[in-house]
């Protein structure tokens, strides 16, 4: 994309979209698209948990609602009995969604795949199970109503722009912890967990420490997004966080990217506006998801950014992260693992 | 109670039964799982519900129903799996991509026939007799037979056909099965169509029992069958049918003596219990990852 730029003007430029996305709300009255914006922001964070699970290690989950309406309903039920300020609703909200993972976490030690796959289907609809016949927590079918607007630290959150400043905030957060993650060592054992598990363990990285661990951040980062979702929709209902809520955030990470930061953001935004600007389209919306998903899987299965970092769209990436054909350019060999003739000979 | 709750399950178990051997199926010969495969069944039982309504006697409904089914069974493997196959993706692209079209095939079938529930036209005679304490209806013994009848048919195609042969010998080894002369792709694509044809039966069975068919139909029971299919032994048929009338009955009895609302977490229960105490399932064979 902009290759022949210098990474001092990409860094400038970055510098400047991020200052543009940081102060939307300031220069953009449109209150419908500052919602939008937010929805976007939202969804960036929900897309970026899953892809620690699906993306970096590999492992397929479609319970990642599931944990999003853990959160949003213990903050709403938190802050309505009880009248707690948004904040300790949120850590509480991240701690229940944290030791669900731990609980699904247990039983995905033991799977991969497809089993994987359909054991996390599955504690998405009990857990919306869950909420629709527990009445008396939950007010089941009917849903929670007026949830109260957010209090941050003595400030109270009420206009479009305050939510959406919120929302960045907690994209923040998230960013902060799947960077990281990604950039250690703890990432790499992820990782290696995704290239080959067997092989993993031979090398000595402990499988089960890792997915427990890694179902554990993702699910307290999606139950901290689900309880700005609460505190931002101010009504939530089972129907938010069943199936279809999980497939819209996998699609969000494989239009993307597996495994990318940037990609994800890139696939929640794109899915978040597209559904907005197809107004009349909007009953295709699931119908689109669904073709995205399997045309990215048969024709470009890398997503739209694949494993491209914020580093490499800057062009400063350390020396030592090289690519593959990077590399073999630096060794002055030819771009091919093998060499076909000494194969033969 | 107990014999009533019985007869119910059997019943219903049947349907999951018909889904659980398509699971099977697939898995034996791809280590995949077709997360497609219950919206197939969803396509089977709307499409004959359709046709009812619209006045056609029931052999032309059935066949349709069968036709369109295996006609999409048929497509899923022939414009998405195999140009995956050709490239040589990776075992989570294959997963990604059916859930993909299963969400795809549910909402094109909520688009074309509406949100709304649709009823089945009653074309059997409901005449019941008692057993015991217990009523059955002819419907209900019919379901019953027909599941019997067309998994011998099956178990006689898979042990005792050519292409039964080669469906076998795919499951044991893809290459070496290609090497002995075997098209894989035809034999691959023959055992979606097989699958979603057997499915589609299924979803005519569920849909005259409850007397209409609705969207969530094949969500709750790709759950159901799935765990049918892994408590059988994934990949042995009648591994699939044992499971898949075991499921129906434990279901039905939960439903009767504890709980209605949660029944449909008996599913995903047993699939949990097996997967940690049992994995090979009850027929299958335990498998060792090699490096």
């Amino acid at each position: 994309m902009k290759k022949g730029l210098s990474p001092k003007v990409r860094i400038i430029i970055f510098a400047v979209l991020l200052l543009a996305i940081v102060i939307l709300p300031v220069y953009i009255k449109n209150q419908y698209i500052v919602r939008i914006a937010t929805l976007c922001v939202m969804y960036s964070a929900l897309a970026l948990s899953l892809n620690l699970i699906t993306g970096f290690m590999g492992q397929v989950s479609l319970g990642h609602a599931a944990f999003m309406g853990i959160g949003a309903y213990t903050s709403a039920i938190l802050s309505d009995r009880f009248g707690w300020s948004f904040v300790p609703t949120m850590l509480c909200a991240v701690l229940v969604a944290a030791i669900f993972g731990i609980l699904l976490g247990i039983p995905a030690l033991k799977l991969s795949g497809s089993y994987l796959a359909i054991v996390t289907l599955g504690f998405c609809e009990v857990v919306r199970l869950t909420e629709l016949n527990w009445m008396s927590l939950t007010r089941g079918p009917m849903g929670m109503t007026g949830i109260k607007k957010p209090l941050v630290f003595g400030i109270q959150i009420k206009s479009n722009g305050g939510y959406y400043w919120l929302a960045l905030i907690l994209l923040a957060i998230v960013l902060f912890f799947v960077m990281n993650i990604s950039n250690s060592h703890v990432g790499r054992a992820i990782m290696s967990v995704r290239e080959d598990e067997v092989a993993a363990s031979a090398m000595g990285v402990n499988i089960r420490y890792y997915k427990v661990m890694t179902f554990t951040i993702s699910a307290a980062l999606a139950g901290m997004m689900g309880a700005f979702y609460a505190h931002y929709m101010r009504f939530i209902d089972p129907s938010a966080f069943n199936f279809e809520q999980s497939t819209s955030i996998l699609s969000m990470v494989i239009l993307g990217g597996l495994g990318g930061v940037p990609g994800s953001i890139l696939g929640a935004v794109i899915l978040s506006v597209l559904p907005e600007l197809l107004r009349d389209l909007s009953s295709l919306r699931m119908l689109i998801y669904g073709l995205v998903i399997a045309v990215m899987m048969i024709f470009r299965p890398q997503g739209i950014m694949g494993r491209t970092t914020f580093a490499q769209i800057l062009g400063i990436q350390k020396k030592h992260a090289l690519n593959p054909e990077e590399a073999t350019q630096l060794l002055g060999g030819e771009a091919t693992p093998f060499d076909k003739e000494e194969v033969e000979a | 109670m107990f014999l009533q709750q019985l007869i119910n399950g059997l019943t219903i178990g049947s349907s999951y039964a018909l889904v659980a051997v398509g699971y099977s199926m697939v898995f034996g010969v791809l280590e995949l799982t077709n997360f497609a495969h219950s919206s197939v069944f969803m396509l089977g039982g709307y499409v004959a519900a359709v046709a009812l309504r619209g006045g056609l006697p029931l052999w032309l409904a059935v066949l349709l129903s069968i036709g369109t089914c295996a006609l999409f069974g048929m497509l899923t493997d022939r414009c998405a799996l195999m140009p995956m196959r050709k490239r040589g993706a990776s075992r989570v692209s294959y997963l990604i991509a059916t859930i993909g079209i299963s969400t795809f095939l549910q909402n094109l079938i909520m688009l074309v026939f509406g949100s709304e529930a649709i009823p089945f036209k009653e074309v059997f005679p409901r005449t019941k007799f008692s057993i015991g304490n217990a009523t059955m209806s002819y419907l209900q013994v019919f379901t019953i037979l027909l599941t019997l009848v067309l998994m011998a048919a099956t178990s006689l195609l898979v042990y005792k056909t050519k292409i039964g042969a080669s469906m076998r010998a795919i499951a044991q080894n893809q290459t070496a099965a290609k090497l002995m002369g075997v098209n894989t792709d035809l034999v691959i694509t023959f055992t979606f169509l097989l699958g979603s044809a057997l499915a589609a039966v299924a979803g005519i069975m569920f849909g005259m029992y409850y007397y209409s068919v609705d969207l969530q139909m094949g969500f709750t029971v790709g759950m159901k069958t799935f765990a049918s299919a892994v408590l059988g032994g994934i990949g042995s048929l009648p591994g699939a049918v044992v499971g898949g009338f075991t499921i129906g009955v434990l279901e039905s009895m939960f439903a009767g003596y504890v709980s209605s609302g949660f029944k449909d977490a008996v599913g995903f229960i047993v699939l949990i219990v097996v997967l940690l105490i049992r994995p090979a399932g009850l027929f299958g064979q335990k498998k060792i990852s090699k490096v």
